[in-house]
């Protein structure tokens, strides 16, 4: 059944590519996607018959980190195979075409597959003044995203821009860059990450591709799959941060032993991604490996919580305050107050425990005729 | 032998046994969880020497932050429960003001312990109304502390009461942002348990009632007049 929307396997014989290669393909796909072995029937079936999706892939307010992370995916089939199998069918940064070509090609892929695409979209979206700060071929993203999420069959928010913002909505946000979840109504797949790692965005293009929905989301829209799991629950210098050994300073020996970079502002922490798993650049390493700590990119508002510091910066107590300066000045504060409240209370309320003393019983009234120091107060009464 | 001046004083037994033990669990679970909290916030290097296979003492830190995290939780509900069914003076009531003279009560208290003015109507049997009110406010960043708390807890624990509270993390935009204000809540405690400590002997010593003894033996005295007022 060859309609003009052929399946993936369609694709990639029109390619040249071998019956062999494309059980490669699925193989990797399966491992990329996270599947069981089990599901290999399923995927080949899936590949053999479902009509490619097209893709439409959308860039605002980014810097194409995430463009250039996909292509470096560590199966270079993969990265190949989704590249020439997908019908990417309007993505400015590759495509060739240009102008008011590309834009009539976008407008017919979303026509012509209404309810079909994938939209993917990289970077953030403006709303300042009615979005005039990012516009291409005469129209805000704004306009652009809403036109193109309406008749989309899944939506992914590439990397922190298009999840969270990223550093251009770090304080004071200028441009008012808003993630695409809070324009559109529809289910977004959050992918964070700056970039997200190669293989997590291969991994979530191909369990759409296999399954034609999304993969299991956590409560932020991010596939379970990659980002259940903390970057600290992973990392290989964890057992230092359970014995307490700390750098202190980026050349102290403790550095050199490759000791936990929590003291140097890691955000491994607080930072849920599968870097310490999956690794980059082809499974070489991550940052932590490098001797640097996590920066937490894939966290939301990560720029304003500094990228060296254990925790953010308190706002509106100078620029080098903490949590912890804050606290500390209060508890002085209030030392000095108690201190000065018990100073004065020994002068002012003198009178009142004395009269507290005059009602009291006096179990040992003193002998009559015997010497009573004048300032003995401890009688009930006058003894006399 | 009593002579012209000395007055009785009745005893009150103010403090049931519930209520105190409520309230030494719970200012030794406070401590805990603020010493070893801080510590998680910025730790102390020691047994530099050691390889990690010979030691776990930040773990250990972490563990006796959560152990004593579900010990101050559970105390915390029970005494809440204690409140509807306590005595009067530890019943929910006497915490929330809801009338005119637990206000006028509070601003007495505030002209007699910080003005220093003489003491003019009755002195309260159970709390002050003013420290009522720092106990409802402390209540509040009890529970804001459980909830980042727990809800940070949520992201490495499979137990299913975290994950009641694994709400707050996206909604305060990420483990990062509930972690400050965690660490923030924590300097109340110490700002409190400094004025509370010191107001506490200072009412003992200033109203010589046994202030300190009640939230021992639950005993308070109360002189007879004053009961008639
Ligand atoms: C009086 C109550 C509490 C105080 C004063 C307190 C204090 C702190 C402090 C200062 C931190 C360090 C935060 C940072 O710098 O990042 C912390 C961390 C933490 N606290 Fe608490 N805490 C309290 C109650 C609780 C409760 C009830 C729980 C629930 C189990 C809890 C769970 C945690 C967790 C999970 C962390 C993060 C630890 C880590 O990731 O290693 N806390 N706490
Ligand atoms: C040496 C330490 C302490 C002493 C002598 C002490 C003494 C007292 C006394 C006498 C009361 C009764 C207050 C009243 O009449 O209004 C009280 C109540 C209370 N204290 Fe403490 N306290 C101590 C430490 C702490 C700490 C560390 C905390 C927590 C941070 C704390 C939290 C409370 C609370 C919440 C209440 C109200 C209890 C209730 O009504 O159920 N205390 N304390
Ligand atoms: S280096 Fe960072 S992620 Fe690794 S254990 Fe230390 S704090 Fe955690
Ligand atoms: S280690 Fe942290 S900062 Fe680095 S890529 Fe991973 S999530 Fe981003």
């Amino acid at each position: 059944m060859e309609n003009q929307v052929p399946s993936i396997w369609g694709a990639m014989k029109a390619k040249g590519y071998s019956r062999r290669e494309f059980m490669y393909f699925c193989g990797v796909a399966i491992a990329a996607a996270g599947l069981e072995r089990s599901g290999f029937g399923q995927v080949v079936n899936a590949f053999e018959t479902k009509p490619r999706p097209p893709v439409v892939w959308l860039h605002f307010q980014e810097c194409t980190c995430c463009s250039e992370s996909f292509i470096r995916s560590s199966h270079p089939i993969v990265a190949d195979v989704i590249f020439d199998t997908l019908s990417l069918d309007y993505t400015e940064t590759l495509q060739a075409a240009a102008g008011t070509q590309a834009e009539k090609s976008l407008k017919d892929t979303m026509e012509k597959n209404k309810g079909k695409y994938i939209l993917l979209v990289e970077g953030s979206v403006p709303l300042l003044e009615d979005g005039i700060c990012c516009t291409i071929g005469g129209r805000s993203a704004l306009e652009i995203l809403k036109e193109a999420a309406a008749d989309a069959a899944a939506i992914v928010a590439w990397g922190n821009c298009a999840s969270h913002g990223c550093i251009q909505a770090a304080k004071p946000n200028p441009t008012q860059a808003t993630p695409i979840s809070k324009l559109i109504k529809k289910p977004v797949i959050n992918v964070p990450g700056c970039p997200p790692i190669a293989e997590v965005m291969t991994g979530v293009v191909t369990h759409l591709l296999i399954f034609g929905k999304p993969p299991e989301l956590d409560s932020r829209g991010r596939p379970k799959e990659f980002y259940s799991r903390r970057v600290h629950d992973t990392c290989y210098r964890r057992p230092f941060y359970d014995a307490g050994l700390f750098v202190e300073n980026w050349d102290d020996d403790a550095a050199r032993k490759g000791y936990c970079l929590y003291k140097m502002g890691c955000k491994g922490p607080t930072t849920y991604n599968a870097c310490a798993v999956t690794k980059w650049n082809q499974g070489l390493g991550y940052p932590i490996q490098a001797g640097h700590g996590c920066i937490g990119c894939s966290e939301e508002a990560f720029w304003d919580q500094g990228l060296y510091e254990r925790l953010p910066k308190f706002p509106g107590f100078g620029i080098e305050s903490t949590a912890d300066t804050v606290g500390r000045t209060a508890t002085v504060v209030t030392a000095a107050g108690v201190g000065l409240h018990a100073i004065m209370s020994s002068i002012r309320k003198r009178k009142v425990i004395e009269e507290n003393m005059d009602e009291s019983v006096n179990i040992n009234p003193p002998k009559p005729g015997s010497a009573m120091p004048a300032d003995s107060v401890d009688e009930g009464g006058d003894a006399s | 032998m009593a002579t012209a001046t000395t007055l009785p004083y009745r005893r009150v037994y103010v403090w049931e046994l519930p209520v105190r033990v409520f309230h030494w669990v719970n200012a030794i679970s406070i401590v805990l969880l603020a010493v070893t909290g801080f510590l998680i916030g910025w730790p102390q290097t020691i047994w530099m020497s050691d390889e990690p296979y010979q030691q776990y003492w930040f773990g250990w830190v972490r563990f006796i932050h959560f152990a004593a995290g579900y010990i101050f939780f559970f105390n915390l509900l029970f005494r809440v429960y204690w409140s509807f069914v306590g005595n009067e003076y530890a019943r929910w009531s006497s915490y929330i003001p809801h009338r005119k003279e637990q206000f006028l009560n509070a601003w007495e208290t505030l002209k007699v312990d910080i003005l220093q003015t003489k003491e003019k109507g009755k002195i309260s049997v159970g709390h002050n109304y003013l420290a009522a009110l720092t106990y409802l406010g402390l209540f509040f960043v009890m529970l804001f502390q459980v909830v980042t708390g727990f809800g940070l807890y949520a992201g490495m624990s499979d137990a299913w009461l975290p994950w009641l509270f694994a709400w707050i993390v996206p909604l305060m935009g990420g483990d990062a942002w509930v972690r400050q204000w965690h660490h923030i809540a924590m300097w109340a405690f110490v700002v409190f348990t400094v004025i509370h400590v010191y107001l506490s002997f200072y009412h003992d010593v200033v109203e010589g009632r046994g202030t300190i003894s009640a939230i021992v033996g639950g005993w308070k005295f109360e002189r007879d007049d004053e009961f008639d007022k």
